[in-house]
């Protein structure tokens, strides 16, 4: 059989790649699997889908600022605002663009959009709303993202992977209610209070409120609605006798932007 | 046919060194966001994709107009464009280059971006445009270098190549509607959310990418003994005249749907870009630039004479060249992002660094390009020798 | 050879570059990686206590795996408890359980990552120094 040098070199090229290739592309895909000894803690509070009622009569600025501290707290969350050191100050325009915010106040016209009214009362115009990722049902966020690093558990929260997170910002674009943050740079210095028990995040993720599922799966309630005094009501809305569900069934509730489709599930009793 | 790279006059290796030059500045900086984070550029937490997606998009739109000239010769014979599809072949593989670059350097964790391979996710179009865009590029590799390869010898190209040119044919379209389709399923970006982002896409690609063509071949032949042919030229600034007319068109659709259906929440993103809101317009002078480019250059182009000369048709083509960059660019990443969710504003300007990063990939572009074009250029003087 | 001459020097630059960690750690030998266990959470358990979830040569081969299973089991499936070898519970948590014990990052896992060349990223979300955030002067992960 003739085989000329061209040929030849192309042949070995050609099978050198595929060996490696293949032998890593093995590796790579199929890891080695530990044994499979996990168990859900006893402890850990479950439901079908968890959702949330905010009931903003019963919310006022000074409650909602505890939530939002006790949110920034537990997950140590940065505040480019209010550096410690000094020598990070940096000016308002890039602490604005550099913002993380998993919950954080809205005034009725930024919160609801489509709703405002021009002659709605006077004390819902001013009033500031508790805004925070709705977890929704039908996450557009979690349809964009090219690598499953952000996805919804079973029990409906929308969670993400950090480890996994590309940095592409997809879920940011397809979020229409703005609830997600990016670590543009290192958090670290602006982070003022530290939770030894909960990890910082790198520069390059995405980052947004996960219903503190870190703390659901320990048996408690999320920081939030600790710290709101009752203001916040968080369960199971599959659950027909659970807190959310008396309360949609005695209020009427109102969602961020419903005609969307995204299914928003944290609900606003209003007044 | 490498080797024709490698010699040329001192006005190649100058344009090179300058490339070159270009590119390392922008490496360098790169490296130093690879440190820092995205942080140094103007991005933030509501203009979350700013200048380097912009020109990925555009760029992309590039690379598939390169099939406005591969299409009338692989599907139909027009032989005018013979000497011309191994350029629009290469001007494609430079840009999706350069388009790849974009994303990349725009990634949070680039070290993480063979994640979309290990965990594929078909219902994301991020994962779908990595598939495009990588086949796209492998497939104008293939069949401009083994085309221009059989051109060398004198031999017709082999059947393969030719049924992967009629496949890049119809893939083409394809990349940028999948790039489209990343902007509009996107339900919060009322300014994105259109059935009409996929033909408004598609005919800014099939002007500004033959137009960007015709100047480069125009250059060409002013420095080198390589004329396209005066029909393909003439043939290539027709088609850049329909398509600038089909893109001001599909503009003012979008404009009459938004103004006169009169909703706050489809208006607001035209307001801004055109005229400013509540103080805030920088986009405003580059807007009415791209617009009054883009009506200017069809009116122009629409005029044979204007056409006929070499020197104004070339003018209109970087006209449209620059307005339809502004509104696919910058315009396009502004005015979906601005006003956020909230209803907020919040502008955006590129940094320094961002823009010389920009820069930098745009020369790395070039530079590819420069060296497949010695190439095609060179072996066609070879063979007219 | 056409050009011979600069190909053989090619070929002696490229051989010097290839094997120069070679011969500039000859004759040198790297000190063996010691991680240390001595830290205040361990040395408060009794003797007998002082286990990890696993065997210490099972841990040693396979506790990358481990712990990558670990993120998988806590955050993708919410099972955020582990059964040790020896049947007693621990919590998922490289933060919380592995850390609680092995506070001495830089004194036990950096020694063997260090001497193998290996930087994983954990440090840059997972490392508690509180001392050095108060201050903002932490750097970032290794």
């Amino acid at each position: 059989m003739e085989v000329n040098r061209r040929q030849f070199l192309k042949s070995i090229g050609l099978f050198t790649i595929l060996g490696i290739g293949g032998w890593s592309a093995f590796e790579l895909l199929v890891p080695g699997q530990i044994e499979a000894r996990y168990a859900r803690k006893k402890e850990a509070l479950r439901a079908k889908r968890w959702a949330m009622v905010i009931d903003m009569t019963k919310m006022d600025e000074e409650i909602a600022k505890k939530c939002i501290e006790a949110c920034r707290r537990i997950h140590n969350i940065p505040d480019f605002y209010h550096p410690v050191d000094p020598k990070y100050k940096v000016d308002p325009k890039k602490a604005r663009r550099w913002e993380i915010k998993w919950i954080w106040l809205e005034p009725f016209e930024h919160a609801f959009p489509d709703l405002e009214e021009k002659f709605m009362p006077e004390s819902l115009k001013e009033k500031l709303f508790v805004v925070l990722c709705n977890n929704c049902d039908n996450p557009p966020c979690v349809r964009v993202c090219p690598t499953k690093a952000t996805w919804k558990r079973e029990d409906g929260i929308v969670m993400i992977d950090f480890h996994r997170c590309i940095g592409c910002r997809f879920c940011m674009a397809a979020c229409p209610f703005g609830s997600r943050s990016f670590n543009w740079g290192d958090p670290r210095p602006y982070i003022n209070y530290r939770n030894p028990e909960f990890p910082t995040r790198e520069k390059g993720v995405v980052e947004k409120c996960n219903f503190c599922a870190e703390r659901i799966d320990q048996g408690l309630l999320p920081a939030c609605v600790e710290a709101s005094n009752g203001a916040i009501a968080f369960g199971d809305i599959l659950d027909p006798n659970s807190e959310v569900r008396r309360l949609l069934r005695e209020h009427y509730t109102i969602r961020r932007k419903p005609h969307l489709g995204t299914e928003p599930q944290v609900y606003y009793i209003i007044m | 046919m490498f080797e024709k790279a490698l010699v040329g006059s001192k006005r190649y290796w100058t344009w090179v060194a300058f490339l070159l030059a270009l590119t390392g500045i922008g490496a360098i900086l790169y490296l130093w966001q690879l440190k820092v984070g995205l942080k140094i550029t103007g991005m933030g937490r509501d203009v979350s994709w700013g200048f380097y997606i912009g020109n990925f998009t555009y760029l992309v739109g590039i690379a598939a107009g390169g099939v406005m000239v591969a299409l009338p010769f692989y599907l139909h014979n027009y032989k005018a464009f013979g000497r011309i599809v191994v350029l629009g072949e290469f001007m494609a593989v430079a840009a999706v280059i350069m388009c790849l670059s974009f994303i990349i350097i725009d990634l949070g964790k680039p070290m993480r971006a063979f994640n979309v391979l290990f965990h594929p996710t078909p219902n994301s179009i991020l994962f779908w445009d990595m598939v495009v865009l990588n086949v796209y590029l492998l497939l104008n590799i293939f069949v401009g270098w083994n085309a221009l390869q059989a051109e060398r010898n004198d031999v017709p190209p082999p059947t393969w190549v030719k049924v992967l040119a009629v496949f890049s044919v119809a893939w083409a379209p394809l990349i940028h509607i999948v790039t489209a389709f990343i902007y509009q399923g996107l339900p919060g970006r009322h300014y994105w959310l259109t059935a009409i982002m996929a033909p408004r896409f598609l005919a800014s690609a099939f002007t500004s990418g033959p137009a960007l063509l015709l100047v480069i071949a125009l250059i060409i032949k002013r420095y080198t003994k390589f004329d396209p042919g005066e029909v393909a030229i003439q043939t290539i600034g027709k088609i850049v005249t329909y398509c600038i007319i089909i893109n001001v068109a599909f503009f003012f659709f979008e404009v009459f749907t938004s103004f006169y259906s009169q909703i706050p929440g489809h208006m607001q993103h035209f307001k801004y870009l055109f005229f400013g809101l509540k103080g805030h317009g920088i986009m405003a002078p580059l807007m009415w630039i791209s617009i009054i480019g883009m009506i200017t250059a069809s009116i122009l182009l629409v005029i044979p004479g204007i056409r006929r000369n070499e020197t104004t048709l070339a003018l209109c083509c970087i006209l449209v060249v620059i307005s339809t960059w502004l509104d696919k660019g910058p315009g396009l990443m502004a005015g979906g992002f601005i006003p956020n969710p909230l209803h907020e504003i919040v502008e955006y300007w590129p940094t320094l660094p961002e823009a010389l990063i920009t820069l930098g990939v745009w020369a790395l572009g070039f530079l590819i390009l420069t060296v497949l074009y010695k190439i095609a250029i060179s072996v066609h003087e070879e063979i007219e020798v | 050879m056409y050009d011979g001459g600069k190909v053989i020097i090619g070929l002696i630059v490229l051989f010097i570059i290839c094997t120069f960690p070679f011969f500039y750690n000859m004759g040198r030998a790297a000190k063996a990686p010691e991680p240390k266990l001595d830290t205040p959470a361990i040395k408060k358990l009794p003797e007998w206590e002082r286990v990890c979830v696993q065997p210490t040569p099972w841990m040693r081969a396979n506790h990358m795996r481990l712990i990558d299973q670990w993120r998988n089991w806590a955050l993708r499936e919410a099972n955020r408890e582990y059964i040790g070898f020896n049947g007693k519970r621990y919590t998922i948590s490289l933060q919380n359980t592995c850390l609680n014990c092995h506070s001495n990052y830089d004194k036990f896992c950096d020694e063997c990552h260090s001497y193998m060349g290996i930087k994983p990223y954990c440090w840059g979300c997972h490392l508690q120094k509180p001392k050095e955030w108060a201050k903002g002067e932490l750097k970032e992960g290794r």
